[in-house]
């Protein structure tokens, strides 16, 4: 008696807590794992999946809208910035959006490693309706900083006294039901939302970091909405019924970085010279699997940043050859260029997070090989990069950067090419690009200031573009009305519905 | 009753020796590894877009890194000692409630795979250890050594292929139902089940040749009644103290099978954990693995006491 009551119990403990998956909810499967309810660590998962929400919106081509602020002004001196609060929104545990509870919020992510720590602010402080942000210096990037999924805005009873984060209660059109890091969050419709209840019943995100298993569950049907394919499964998945495979390009661009204070990069001529060595169309062909071979560093999707008339970036080897000669690099011996004694040995870093770069790495490493540049892979952790950066160490750098960071590319300008920085250039300094972009973000600019930046990128190479990305996912064909967002802010969830 | 407490006894020294050999080498090993520890946990917390020398060295202020590794050991030491685990670097939450959630799920999954293995190899192996060198014997030997053979990486993704892709009876992988266990465990079982009908095998084939066997036999009781009191008690000894070591490879199996499945298991935070550089999380579930591993083995000391206590007779 005793040993069959032991095994009940056991039994009963080992039983999975939850029920049969309701087929009521839609999938979605991405490579992102969640690490905290904290917008701060998460928010980008929570934002796209319409549980959490920003005073200002973006849409697809960058362009700022209204978010949980309807309207925005900045006084005449463009030191304060008043963001009015939209009325009638609720969270998700009852509460009312305040001017109050989202400078609450505002000022907690302020606490944090977030991007309003790279923003001149001297005060958020919330008057009557308005949200009022006081800063030291006019910064007209202010708006489009408040669109990045770390200002996310959570009620009040979301975060402990001291600031850290103990639900997402957001405003989003779904409402947190489930949520286990790392893999899992589970949100149902919010039928409260200001924007009108989602047509879908309820929401369900798993995190699957391999890139095979992601495929297979879109094809197996578990996953309505796959994202980040791997390029192999890309071509796999067209061929399966019953699923679309969408691509977008994005305003994110395979770089190489190059340290330019180094005697192999430190000349104009010997940076044209390895970017003529590289055949880009050929890799973005082979390895991406789509022809999004870069001909400048912006893609077409960056409005006012992409300058048709900039003559596009070519791929000729012996003119690679010929200008290394020209700059004092001769073959040695075995091939390998050398100068006074030093042969044209150098590291190529990156990291495998994003199955396609150790692959363009083995690529490049073929292309360098051709010019007689011996290139050594370390594919290793993303943090690397900024390390080796800041120890002056780093020579060559294989990365994915992503111009939409905040939905304004001077926002990612200012980080890496105002002069330097982890994840551009290196040891490369144009006053006037800097110069530029400061007033850029102070001030805002016209195409012509962007056309400029632009053009200098493209004449003094202080980083080599590769490729334009496309964001790539797999659909149901159950389901109608997902987004493929360029800048990574929604999947358009709430108003997606299940097919008839 | 005495030699119980004895062996528990033994079991519990055994366990505090685990526990700090655990610790120290789990800390060792991440002290060894290549790479600036702020700068990997500043891009665990904030992703590779967003990773940079600023958030590194915001990271090293806050968890105090610059006072050097000895002073982080104590710390972490003079921590467990009050029983406390600390907090993961890269969450910020209690690492025993990450390991708790995690644990229990790895749970589910171990126990799912071993109840399947245990339906699956002993039958099959009684079976062909009772006729023994006949076809079924002989094919059974191939199948095992093949299932044996194949890594549960490549078994796994086969039955994605087959199962969930093609004949689209299971889910391809997640957590949170029942038919999600199917796959994983299936992976893991038929593993486990190619060493037990092996074991199991053996193990019968020596019993039915014995002459207590014969003699029962010539007593005149019918095949299953000689089976059920003569075969089955005698077979279990081994088979259970195999089961024991069994758990070795499960362990093992887990951190594949969990990173191929997406299921939310120990295996898959322990690696996490080792790339985000979160020693805490590293030390707390490579210990809790560790006491785990002696907690079955005592477990299964027991069993194997009741299976067959001649031993503590004598």
């Amino acid at each position: 008696m005793r040993r069959s009551l032991a095994l009940l119990l056991l039994s009963a403990a080992l039983t999975p807590g939850v029920a049969l998956g309701d087929t009521a909810a839609l999938d979605v499967a991405a490579p992102f794992e969640i690490k905290s309810p904290d917008p701060v660590l998460s928010g980008d998962i929570f934002l796209k999946m319409d549980v959490m929400e920003t005073l200002v919106n973006a849409d697809a081509n960058g362009g700022l809208l209204p978010g949980l602020s309807d309207v925005w002004t900045v006084s005449d001196n463009k030191l304060v910035w008043r963001f009015n609060i939209r009325q009638g929104v609720q969270f998700h545990d009852g509460s009312v959006l305040t001017a109050d509870a989202a400078a609450m919020a505002l000022n907690w992510s302020r606490t944090k490693e977030g991007i309003l720590v790279r923003a001149p602010i001297s005060g958020i402080t919330a008057e009557a309706e308005e949200v009022v942000i006081t800063l030291t210096e006019p910064f007209a990037a202010l708006p489009a900083f408040l669109a990045e999924y770390r200002t996310g805005i959570l009620a009040p009873a979301a975060y402990a006294a001291d600031g850290s984060v103990t639900a997402v209660i957001g405003t989003g059109a779904f409402k947190v039901t489930r949520l286990e890091p790392p893999m899992t969050l589970e949100a149902g419709r919010f039928d409260a939302y200001w924007g009108g209840p989602a047509k879908i019943p309820a929401v369900r995100y798993t995190s699957v970091t391999r890139a095979e298993t992601r495929a297979l569950m879109a094809e197996s049907g578990d996953a309505e909405l796959v994202v980040n394919l791997d390029p192999a499964s890309v071509t796999r998945l067209q061929a399966v019924e019953g699923l679309t495979v969408q691509a977008v390009s994005m305003p994110r661009v395979l770089l190489l970085k190059m340290n330019t204070g180094s005697p192999f990069f430190d000349t104009v001529a010997e940076r044209q010279a390895l970017s003529l060595a590289i055949d880009r169309a050929g890799l973005a062909q082979a390895v991406l699997r789509y022809p999004a071979a870069a001909s400048q560093m912006f893609p077409p999707a960056l409005g006012g940043w992409h300058d048709a008339a900039l003559p596009p970036l070519v791929y000729d080897i012996e003119a690679a050859k010929a200008a290394f000669a020209a700059s004092g690099w001769l073959p040695g011996v075995d091939g390998i260029l050398e100068q006074d004694g030093q042969r044209f040995e150098v590291e190529l870093l990156t990291y495998p997070d994003r199955p396609e770069l150790p692959l363009t790495a083995a690529v490049l490493e073929q292309f360098f090989r051709e010019v007689g540049i011996a290139v050594t892979i370390n594919s290793t952790n993303s943090s690397e990069i900024p390390a080796k950066h800041a120890a002056g160490t780093l020579q060559l750098a294989l990365l994915a950067r992503n111009f939409g960071l905040v939905p304004d590319p001077v926002g990612t300008l200012m980080q890496d090419y105002a002069p330097t920085g982890d994840w551009g250039a290196m040891g490369w300094d144009n006053t006037e690009f800097t110069a530029t972009v400061r007033k850029m973000a102070a001030e805002g600019g016209s195409d012509a200031d962007k056309g400029a930046l632009a053009a200098t990128l493209h004449a003094e190479m202080p980083i080599l573009p590769i490729a334009w990305y496309q964001q790539t996912a797999a659909i149901s064909n159950t389901v109608k009305g997902i987004v493929i967002d360029p800048y990574e802010r929604t999947f358009g969830l709430k108003s997606a519905e299940f097919a008839e | 009753m005495n030699t119980v407490l004895r062996a528990l006894s033994f079991r519990l020294i055994q366990a505090g020796g685990v526990a700090l050999v655990v610790g120290v080498m789990s800390f060792l090993m991440m002290q060894a590894m290549p790479g600036d520890m702020a700068y990997r946990i500043a891009a665990a917390r904030y992703g590779y877009d967003l990773v940079s020398a600023d958030l590194a060295d915001a990271v090293r202020a806050e968890l105090r890194l610059e006072a050097g590794p000895f002073a982080q050991f104590l710390r972490w030491m003079g921590d467990l000692a009050q029983l406390d685990m600390g907090r993961s670097l890269v969450s910020g939450q209690p690492v025993w409630q990450e390991i708790a959630h995690q644990l229990g799920a790895s749970l589910q999954l171990a126990a799912a795979a071993m109840g399947l293995s245990m339906l699956i190899g002993p039958p099959l192996g009684i079976f062909a250890g009772l006729h023994p060198g006949g076809w079924f014997d002989r094919v059974l030997l191939v199948v095992a050594a093949g299932f044996r053979a194949v890594p549960q990486f490549l078994l796994g993704l086969v039955l994605i292929v087959v199962l969930a892709v093609q004949l689209r009876l299971l889910p391809a992988a997640g957590h949170g139902s029942l038919a999600h266990f199917v796959l994983p465990a299936l992976t893991l079982a038929l593993g486990l089940a190619a060493a037990s009908a092996r074991i199991a095998r053996d193990a019968m084939a020596a019993v039915a040749a014995s002459p207590h066997y014969a003699f029962a036999r010539a007593k005149g009781l019918t095949e299953a009644q000689i089976l059920r009191r003569h075969g089955l008690r005698n077979i279990a000894a081994p088979l259970v103290t195999y089961l024991g070591l069994q758990f070795v490879m499960l362990a093992e199996g887990v951190v594949v099978v969990e990173t191929i499945f997406g299921w939310p298991g120990i295996g898959h935070a322990l690696i996490h954990a080792v790339f985000h550089r979160d020693v805490p999380m590293v030390q707390g579930t490579a210990l809790v693995m560790g006491l785990g591993f002696v907690l079955l083995n005592a477990v299964v000391d027991l069993i194997v006491r009741h299976i067959d206590p001649r031993e503590v007779q004598a």
